[in-house]
């Protein structure tokens, strides 16, 4: 598991998801505990549909803004088969929390060259163990406000790092406009209710 | 007060606290939001885009010629359209402190070469400090206009894509109370006739013994001794991949990269046993650090191309033998489809290259959103070298190929301005019969859509007059000029076959507002009436993301269409082109 207070989070997704927000949230949780963070991304060309990613590094001093190929404690994932492409980032008995939504470019729609995979969690829980699918889509409809999921996965996240549910509703009211403070709080809590254990999916 | 800053958030706080009173800019990835921050948080600042960097340059140089402390900011091709001011400006050096970032792109993420604009400073006779995160960002600034003021000389602040986008905790300083100067009148100083030239590069000269001097006692330079036998050389981002992997070595940083402190740097290599240079991109310190007989490695073990990333630098420091080989990751990623970026659903410039396409003609291309018109299935572009080269690409191509086919040059609004002008002067004075594109959609848009001389308001919020782009070109003496709807397909291509068959220069304006900026377009969304869908496959091959495989398929086995009414903004151009009239409004759905 994670040594107590150095955590490298790698979050992917596609331009549009709402990685960057995720990845403010998390940042702003642990320089409020008082540890060291840096997060990278890229902007640009990288955001028209393209894929997207943010390192968060957390530790009480963090020097590199990327992390390390194949040394990532946590893989987020929002969407299915991104977790696949991201997944050698993640390190041996690390944690891949993924969201179950399918974000089919037009690139396979168009072309016979190319298929998007037809279970990628499945093909995702072959290779790491430690995987929490989420049905994120259908959670943040059932919440009212599709763009919830991405705190409904940092709701999940929560549960895997040393900050309190006090810290991350801190965290939130800091970096969400007001009128949305109150879902994106809901969100997080449907998310903490997620775990390893209540999806079963620990081997 | 600490807060969690981008590279490009603490230099704009950094010209804040230095009392900074004008910054210019034009957008570039990944420099943007170094203005656009200073805007929004600083407005004491006066700020404002230049039409393109060298106009943004040029403008910096008449502030601190003014007696302000000034910043301009740009990526690191903008440096090369700067390039003419700033290699006078060394000559003449400033009234007020002036700083230049220069954001290079190591990796290309967002540009069209990765030039090593270290080089550019030292070619320029200027320093450069190369901070390494954010903190050092704003940090350094504060410094670099000491040195600019101190030494009579621009200084470059040398960013990357990773010190400008990745996020740190920054300590905040209060703003700094900077004397006010005035315009002085020295024209032995500033105005470069040859006679006075001649005396300012001797000046210039005598300014690079001395900032040699600083560079060997500057605490921006320093050393951390952890008693090891290996040491290491390095700056910028290099620096932080290299302490996380190699903690234990002996550092050399460099933050003041010109000139380098070649004594300190002899000292430190001679204590140790072995030393290596990490550096990104160029071989920029390790071959000055050669040439002066000093006996480092470094390029052979990680390369010259790219950005560096802490499993690169263990990977060389492992090739080097000095780290243990570096292990494969635990799990392997899946070799995908790819998820390259495409134009947004309801983009003005997908219907222009379906046209494009379709004719088959030669298009040179330039820089923004719509140079993805290169991608399949659109596939419509056959140059892009840099902002503002599509016309004269197109002018030269037609000069030697002839005009019979048809060559078109496509440039957005904002690239028009900032370079395309000349070359549509170029075209008329030399009687290219070019066809010259200009997909206005009134904004900048790849950047984020900031603001152009065309958008009626300012970087500050100002409403201004608009550059009216029709009288522009009819003062100019073009003769052929068109507008057409960019989301009429079938106009649009009348329209340019009509014009590359001209004689003479033509410009045609492809006019419809980006869907994103300044505001999201949403207007109501098609449906797919499956039971009128064949399954062509047509509308895939618009490459729009709003358009997907249905599960229902035709006689054949191909899947028919849906419409993601989430994404879609009813521009029409997949209805336009569907044969069997599938793709419609909700109202006008019949069921046959």
């Amino acid at each position: 598991m994670m040594s107590q207070n150095r955590f490298d989070i790698l979050i992917v997704g596609v331009g549009g998801q709402g990685v960057l927000l995720a990845s403010e949230i998390i940042s702003q949780v642990a320089m409020d505990a008082g540890l060291d963070v840096k997060k990278s991304e890229v902007h640009g060309m990288s955001q028209r549909g393209g894929v997207v990613s943010s390192h968060i590094k957390i530790a009480p001093k963090v020097y590199s803004p990327v992390i390390f190929k194949g040394k990532a404690d946590v893989l987020v994932s929002f969407e299915q088969a991104e977790a696949l492409r991201a997944v050698d980032w993640l390190k041996k008995h690390g944690l891949a929390i993924v969201s179950r939504t399918r974000l089919v470019p037009a690139i396979v729609t168009s072309s016979k060259e190319f298929s998007y995979p037809e279970d990628a969690i499945g093909m995702l829980q072959m290779k790491v163990a430690r995987t929490i699918p989420v049905d994120a889509d259908n959670l943040a409809r059932e919440l009212g406000d599709p763009r919830l999921v991405n705190t409904i996965l940092l709701g999940v996240l929560s549960n895997y790092l040393p900050f309190s549910r006090e810290q991350w509703v801190e965290a939130i009211r800091k970096r969400v406009r007001a009128k949305f403070i109150d879902v994106n709080v809901a969100a997080l809590e449907r998310g903490r209710l997620i775990t390893l254990e209540t999806t079963g999916a620990t081997r | 007060m600490k807060e969690l800053l981008s590279g490009n958030e603490a230099v704009a706080r950094g010209a804040y606290e230095a009392g900074v009173r004008l910054a210019a800019g034009y957008p570039g990835t990944p420099s943007t939001e170094i203005l656009e921050t200073v805007a929004e948080r600083y407005p004491s600042i006066y700020s404002q885009w230049s039409p393109n960097e060298k106009v943004a340059f040029e403008v910096g140089i008449g502030a601190s010629i003014g007696g302000a402390r000034t910043l301009v900011t740009m990526k690191h091709v903008g440096l090369n359209v700067a390039a003419d001011p700033y290699m006078t400006f060394s000559y003449t050096g400033v009234g007020g402190g002036f700083v230049v970032v220069s954001a290079d792109d190591p990796e290309m993420h967002s540009s069209q070469n990765e030039q090593d604009n270290r080089i550019f400073a030292r070619f320029a006779k200027t320093p450069f400090l190369d901070p390494s995160d954010s903190q050092e960002s704003k940090d350094m600034l504060l410094t670099a206009f000491e040195v600019s003021e101190q030494f009579d000389t621009p200084v470059m602040l040398h960013m990357t894509t990773r010190i400008s986008h990745s996020k740190g905790v920054v300590e905040l300083g209060e703003p700094a109370k900077v004397a006010e100067k005035k315009f002085v009148k020295d024209p032995a100083k500033y105005v470069m006739i040859p006679g006075h030239a001649r005396g300012r590069h001797a000046i210039v000269e005598e300014r690079l013994d001395k900032l040699r001097e600083y560079s060997e006692s500057t605490p921006l330079n320093f050393i951390e001794n952890n008693g090891s036998d290996i040491g290491i050389i390095t700056g910028g981002v290099a620096y932080q991949y290299a302490k996380e992997v190699a903690p234990d070595f002996d550092y050399f940083k460099i933050g003041f990269g010109n000139p380098l402190p070649l004594t300190r740097i002899a000292e430190f290599v001679k204590k140790h046993k072995r030393v290596i240079v990490i550096e990104e991109l160029e071989p920029f310190y390790e071959e000055q650090i050669k040439a002066a007989g000093i006996s480092v490695e470094g390029k052979k073990y990680f390369g010259v191309q790219g950005e560096l990333s802490p499993a690169r630098v263990a990977k060389g420091l492992a090739e080097a033998g000095l780290l243990p080989p570096v292990e494969t990751s635990a799990f392997a990623a899946e070799s995908l489809f790819p998820r390259p970026p495409v134009l947004c659903p309801g983009c003005p410039h997908r219907g222009v290259f379906m046209a494009l396409s379709k004719l088959k003609v030669t298009v040179t291309g330039d820089i923004g959103c719509y140079t993805l018109g290169v991608l399949k299935p659109l596939d419509a572009m056959d140059t892009c070298i840099c902002m503002g080269a599509s016309i004269g690409n197109a002018i030269g191509m037609e000069k030697v190929q002839g005009a019979e086919k048809g060559v078109v040059a496509a440039i957005g609004d904002s690239t028009f301005f900032h370079s395309g002008i000349t070359g549509l002067v170029d075209a008329v004075y030399n009687k290219s019969n070019v066809t010259v594109l200009i997909l206005d959609n009134r904004t900048t848009a790849m950047t984020g859509g900031q603001q152009h001389p065309a958008t009626g308001k300012t970087l500050m919020g100002d409403a201004v007059g608009v550059i009216d782009i029709e009288a522009l070109c009819h003062g100019l003496g073009i003769r052929n000029f068109r507008r057409v709807d960019a989301y009429d397909y079938e106009a649009t291509m009348a329209v340019i076959k009509e014009e590359i068959s001209k004689p003479g220069p033509s410009v045609i304006v492809a006019d419809r507002p980006c869907v994103l900026m300044p505001k999201r377009i949403m207007d109501e969304p098609y449906v797919v009436d499956l039971e009128l869908c064949n399954g062509c496959s047509a509308c895939f091959r618009i490459s729009c993301p709003a358009i997907a495989a249905a599960k229902e398929t035709n006689e054949h086995g191909h899947p028919k269409a849906i419409i993601d009414p989430t994404l879609c903004t009813g521009c029409t151009l997949c209805a336009q082109i569907c044969k069997p009239g599938a793709i419609v409004l909700k109202g006008q759905f019949v069921k046959v």
